[in-house]
């Protein structure tokens, strides 16, 4: 059976704490952003470009059964690892399920405090967008 | 004095970041502090809590002799001629659009044009750009060259009949080269344009005479050169300072307030409205002391000195760097390196570096243009004073490389 959203949840959770050093966790998250598939130049537009990062991230989305599936780029890489994490976690979900999500996972993983203030305000905005599309497409 | 001693000095340089030693190398942003001015800042707040000029009772004496032997050492750090050119300021922006409003007033008419370099920061251009909207004036720029050297040889055919003032920084803070101010001076000079030089990273790492130099306005910020945030210094020559009104009314800037007219208090109180951070001030005294004898102390200097050959060599010898500011002669350099590595986000690259725990500076360094004439979104930038050694720039070196290998 597939995996709830809150048991994914639970894994990048688990997943992350087995790192105990931050620059092995920067290494996980680079290895994610590597492993993201290609993003087309053509979709590096304006209205994909999500606001309050300082470096540029892209997240486009389609529709596949009634489940949103994300893909992301970022000029940054430990950024684009970041994008990668939330896209581990909530694309190919349903948009209601998105939605009643806390988002708290990103808490639990203590990504926000050990952020810059810039990337932690980028992260917020990242989460903001995700949302925003899961509710324009409920 | 050895490294080791002035680095006991400075209790922040002791601290551990995420379990490494701290690397400090973003004093061009702000400096550390050391003791004595920590301990003066204590006084005067925790002892000395009166408000200044004002009151006739002992404490308020005391803190009004404190901010005032302040002016004193500061007209003596920068050989100024009198007391009286010494405008207490919360820092450089303050300074410069001090300058940039009431020399606008006393002396812009439209039509007339200011000169910035086209490597100042933000605060010496936008103060400018705002006096210009206001008075109708031109904003002209002093380009640099690749090699980050100001051309000067532009000059002559910048300068025309309508130019009236030139905003120079002593020492980028991207490019950290030093510039000939007192040739640039001398050239403006000649055709009637004041010079304001912008010092914040200048008074850190060379010797200032004003008088030498000539220039009718420097300004700095404390916090750069070990003092309290939020103090600043404006010199100004005094018949120029004479014939500026004031920028803000209120407070000790007056002689005497009537509905049907106000006059203004001399000079330097003119330009003081409103109560002053004299807590901040005061330390600037033990603050410049320390400057003044570390940039004439030989074994601090060839320490530093070494440290920064170290860096350049190393810098330029990896083929990943870009490194901006490579002056022909070495000794114009001061030990303040901005760079780009390919194909690496110089965020990520900050942010990896502080894991580490070396703290250094990323971004646009608040000098847009610079970053578009050198097309880069933003630069890393390494900057030491000289309570940094040759030890912690080769552990630099080595986080450096490591972390560009995890991003690239």
């Amino acid at each position: 059976m597939e995996k709830s959203l809150s048991e994914v949840e639970n894994e990048v959770v688990d997943e992350f704490s087995m790192f105990d050093e931050w620059l092995d966790k920067y290494e996980y998250l680079i290895s994610l952003g590597k492993s993201l598939g290609d993003y087309p130049e053509d979709k590096r537009t304006e209205d994909r470009l999500i606001k309050g990062c300082q470096s540029r991230v892209w997240l486009d989305y389609k529709i596949e059964d009634g489940k949103v599936v994300f893909n992301a780029d970022s000029d940054a890489i430990i950024t684009k690892g970041i994008i990668s994490l939330l896209i581990k976690i909530y694309s190919g979900r349903r948009p209601d399920e998105i939605i009643a999500s806390d988002f708290s996972v990103v808490d639990r993983i203590g990504l926000k405090e050990n952020l810059s203030p810039t990337r932690a305000n980028g992260l917020v905005s990242m989460i903001a967008k995700i949302k925003e599309v899961a509710a324009e497409n409920l | 004095m050895d490294v080791s001693e002035l680095r006991r000095l400075f209790p922040a340089l002791e601290r551990k970041i995420y379990g490494h030693d701290l690397i400090y190398f973003d004093n061009a942003a702000t400096s550390q502090r050391p003791r004595q001015v920590i301990d003066e800042w204590n006084r005067i707040t925790v002892m000395c809590n009166a408000n200044i000029h004002r009151a006739v009772h002992l404490m308020s004496e005391e803190a009004t002799a404190a901010y005032e032997d302040a002016r004193e050492s500061v007209r003596a750090f920068l050989n100024a001629e009198s007391r009286e050119e010494i405008v207490f300021t919360s820092g450089v922006t303050a300074s410069v659009n001090l300058v940039a409003f009431s020399f606008g007033e006393a002396f812009i008419t439209e039509g007339d044009e200011v000169i910035v370099a086209e490597s100042e920061h933000h605060s010496d251009i936008v103060p400018w750009q705002m006096m210009c909207a206001r008075k109708g004036a031109v904003l002209k720029v002093l380009p640099v060259d690749d090699s980050g050297r100001l051309m000067t040889e532009k000059l002559e055919t910048l300068i025309t009949d309508r130019t009236k003032i030139l905003a120079v920084a002593h020492i980028s803070n991207v490019l950290g080269i030093v510039n000939p101010v007192k040739d640039i001076v001398r050239i403006c000079h000649d055709r009637g344009v004041a010079v304001l030089v912008d010092g914040a990273q200048g008074v850190v790492h060379a010797k200032v005479d004003v008088q030498d130099m000539g220039c009718d306005f420097y300004a700095f910020s404390g916090h750069k050169i070990y003092a309290a945030p939020g103090t600043g210094v404006l010199y100004g020559k005094r018949k120029l300072l004479d014939r500026m009104p004031p920028y803000m009314g209120g407070g000790e800037m007056v002689g005497t307030v009537r509905f049907s007219g106000t006059t203004y208090a001399p000079l330097p109180l003119k330009f003081e409205a409103g109560t002053q951070n004299f807590a901040g001030a005061a330390t600037l005294k033990p603050a410049l002391e320390l400057a003044s004898e570390l940039v004439s102390d030989i074994k601090i200097c060839s320490a530093l000195d070494e440290a920064r050959d170290f860096l350049m060599d190393d810098l330029m010898s990896d083929g990943r760097i870009r490194l901006y500011g490579v002056p022909e002669n070495r000794a114009d350099k001061i030990p303040l390196f901005s760079f780009a590595v390919d194909g690496v986000h110089h965020e990520d690259l900050a942010l990896v570096l502080d894991k580490m725990g070396v703290a250094v500076r990323s971004g646009q360094m608040c000098a847009e243009p610079l970053m578009d004439r050198y097309g880069v979104t933003g630069m890393v930038r390494a900057s030491l004073a000289p309570y940094n050694t040759l030890a912690e720039a080769e552990a630099f070196v080595k986080c450096l490389k490591k972390a560009v290998n995890m991003l690239s």
